[in-house]
């Protein structure tokens, strides 16, 4: 299978770790991974702020970039999200049926990193090892656009050493939501404050997610109050083993 | 793509669908209460669970709620033709319909109506459109009082308040405020009167009951309009409405046009899907229908005034439209994480929450209301909560599409933000364009400590006001990829 990695723009510039993470999970699970060094952005901070025009070329460079490969593995709900959810519909605003079309055949070709695992490879057990006591947020693109479901907790009950514990009114969003965050950044921080009180009660070291963009959120405001609990992407614990080879630690946020 | 037919909108200057402030403004001072932020936070997770529990037991809810979107669909395809058969019927059955292009018009209508009868007084319920129009308003200015019987609705109306949600208007109040409003602003009231429930409401029985029996005159919204016999129907919990609806000579039913069903078969689908979504009952105590006039029956004079006031404008969106498929059961609001920590005030409109963002800026133009569509995080609740399927998310994106449209005709200038997203497009449209800002934007690096930055220069110090944001790693991604697996593509 060619299997490609969309690493996000926001894991490419900020969360490197979360791309090598994937990456290595892939590879340990006997899969090779290509990464088209043509990607960019899918396009989804330009849809959601209503600037469809301008994501139109990302559109483009995203059904070019990935036609040929069978798998593209996404780290992040929201963008995979994008892809499935409104790369088309961009493309038929505009008039574009053939670009449609094609954005549908990749998106249908396009999984977030849980839903590869679970539904592609029919894996939950990963043989992970990552032993801290961790909290999973379901993000709300991964829950209700992309319908993930249980397939985080699955991987994570699995994961040998992980002391797992359930998060509070886990489904409620974070209070991210893009440009929103600054755009409303008072309604936005409201939000955030729930959040974090719930992900405190559970006393987890640490705070996990599908989504680079909504770890962002909550670890900013974690970090902010020195609260002791970091955020980590699912997919660094996924790739963590026994032998070492997690992904790099790293002191602060993220 | 959909193309603005330039029908005309919601006239300003009247009625309730435009705030005084941008959402965020007024969320601010909303998010402020911490009174509000309880009384919410507890009246929205109380309806929730109870919403949830009744829907749960329904094994077809899904194909329930599927039926009201294809029915509301339908509808909205032809709706002129309903909407005459409706006329037909009502007019066949003793009834005057009346057709109001907006606002003024039916406040005109309804005004005239009303003085016809030389009655100073008129009790209303299910109100929302006529809030809508301001009809309270244009009434008190021809000398004629409206008393809201709806129990919420009264104790807004003795508050000189406004109300902040679709089903609970009064939701942003607790029992104590709600004793302080009726001991100051009801001349009957027992200055004994406490705060329980039960007291709370024998004292607005009492007041309004004197009310009931001299009206003259009755108005009312509508839940439904059945077009094929001309039938109104009102979902209510308190009977206030079933008095409202009978007790007087003259009944006036102020009606969105988009509130009308083909057949009575189809109420069997919104009887169903309207009060578990809305109250989180089975059933709502009291539904009221009625069918033009019945001599020696009820009111013996019945007027439909059947309003427009944008709807048509936002029928010609293709996309928009979905928004007239509402039955304003308000669990959009009960979901909403922003509704529940800013209330219904902050929108600045009669139909707040989630609803209300796609609603109010169709039926107003979207530049009269250009930040409600922005004021949700697009998390998806509301789509799953609506009994008819509306697609909130989508139809939230598709506004602020066609706000950043409107804008861009609107001025020469771009604005600072339309320049930053065509830049970044731009970036991001080449990947060694995009790999150079990534390169740039390492700079960054210089503003972190320990890996975190605690203020960014706007509009980015919004995010740092309260949130560490990460300092930009020493490589990126594509720079790891490259140094570590070269050759390879």
């Amino acid at each position: 299978m060619r299997v490609a990695l969309f690493v996000t723009c926001l894991a490419d510039t900020l969360f490197p770790d979360v791309g090598k993470a994937t990456v290595r999970l892939l590879e340990r699970l006997g899969q090779q991974v290509e990464f088209p060094e043509a990607q960019t952005c899918c396009g989804q901070m330009h849809v959601n702020t209503g600037y469809l025009r301008d994501a139109l070329p990302l559109v483009r460079r995203y059904a070019e970039v990935f036609d040929g490969y069978e798998a593209i593995v996404v780290p992040s709900g929201s963008c995979a999200g994008s892809v499935r959810h409104q790369h088309a519909m961009v493309a038929r605003r505009y008039g574009d049926e053939d670009l449609a079309r094609r954005a549908e055949a990749v998106a249908s070709r396009t999984y977030e990193l849980s839903e590869f695992l679970t539904d592609v490879l029919g894996l939950e057990d990963v043989g992970a090892y990552y032993p801290h006591r961790v909290t999973y947020h379901p993000t709300c693109h991964s829950l209700r656009l992309l319908r993930v479901g249980d397939r985080p907790l699955r991987l994570l009950r699995h994961v040998a050493g992980l002391d797992l514990v359930e998060l509070p009114d886990a489904e409620v969003c974070c209070g991210f939501g893009g440009t929103f965050a600054v755009k409303n950044a008072d309604v936005s921080t409201a939000m955030l404050a729930d959040k974090m009180r719930s992900v405190l009660t559970t006393r987890a070291e640490v705070c996990t997610a599908g989504d680079s963009s909504c770890l962002m959120h909550i670890g900013g405001g974690l970090s902010r109050l020195n609260a002791g609990t970091r955020t980590v992407h699912l997919a660094e614990i996924l790739a963590s083993t026994r032998d070492g080879s997690a992904a790099p630690a790293r002191e602060a946020m993220m | 793509m959909t193309t603005f037919l330039g029908i005309p909108t919601a006239p300003r200057g009247v009625g309730h669908l435009r705030g005084d402030e941008p959402f965020p403004v007024a969320a601010r001072k909303a998010l402020a209460n911490t009174q509000l932020r309880r009384n919410l936070g507890k009246a929205t997770a109380t309806i929730r669970a109870k919403r949830a529990a009744v829907v749960a037991e329904l094994p077809d809810w899904e194909e329930l709620r599927e039926a009201g979107r294809a029915i509301k669909a339908h509808t909205m395809r032809n709706l002129g033709h309903y909407l005459t058969e409706l006329e037909s019927q009502v007019t066949a059955r003793g009834g005057t319909v009346h057709w109001a292009r907006d606002a003024i018009e039916a406040n005109r209508i309804v005004t005239d109506l009303v003085r016809a009868t030389g009655a100073a007084e008129v009790v209303k319920v299910k109100s929302i459109v006529t809030d809508e129009i301001g009809l309270n308003d244009a009434l008190a200015q021809a000398g004629i009082h409206a008393y809201e019987t709806d129990l919420a609705e009264l104790i807004v109306q003795l508050g000189k308040d406004r109300p902040s949600h679709i089903l609970v208007p009064a939701i942003h109040r607790n029992r104590a405020e709600i004793r302080d409003i009726f001991l100051r602003e009801m001349s009957d009231v027992d200055p004994g009167l406490t705060d329980t429930p039960a007291a709370l409401t024998e004292a607005a029985r009492l007041h309004l009951r004197r009310a009931f029996l001299s009206a003259r005159v009755g108005i009312s919204g509508a839940n439904f309009a059945v077009a094929e016999t001309g039938t109104l129907v009102v979902l209510e919990s308190e009977g206030n409405g079933r008095m409202c609806l009978t007790l007087p000579d003259t009944l006036i039913t102020v009606m969105g046009i988009e509130k009308v069903v083909p057949a009575w078969r189809d109420l069997d689908v919104f009887m169903q899907l309207l009060p578990r979504s809305s109250t989180g009952e089975r059933m709502n105590p009291y539904t009221s229908m009625w069918t033009g006039v019945t001599p020696g029956d009820g009111p013996q004079s019945f007027h439909l005034v059947l309003l427009d006031n944008g709807r048509t404008a936002a029928l010609a969106d293709e996309t928009g439209r979905q928004a007239l498929h509402c039955i304003r059961c308000s669990a959009c609001l009960n979901v909403c994480p922003v509704y529940e920590r800013t209330g219904g005030h902050a929108y600045g409109s009669v139909y707040p929450g989630p609803i209300g963002a796609v609603l109010s800026p169709q039926l107003t133009g979207v530049e009269d209301n250009a930040s409600l569509p922005y004021a949700s995080t697009l998390c998806g609740a509301c789509y799953d909560a609506c009994p008819v399927k509306i697609d909130i998310p989508s139809l939230l994106v598709h506004l602020r599409a066609r706000h950043v449209e409107e804008t861009a005709r609107a001025h020469r200038m771009a604005s600072p933000e339309a320049v930053t997203m065509a830049a970044a497009s731009w970036v991001m449209a080449s990947p060694a364009r995009w790999a150079a800002a990534q390169s740039a934007s390492r700079l960054g690096r210089v503003l972190g400590r320990g890996g975190r930055i605690r203020r960014l220069p706007p509009p980015l110090s919004a995010w740092t006001a309260a949130r560490d944001a990460p300092a930009p790693p020493r490589h990126t991604f594509r720079e790891w990829w490259r140094k570590e697996r070269g050759g390879r593509p």
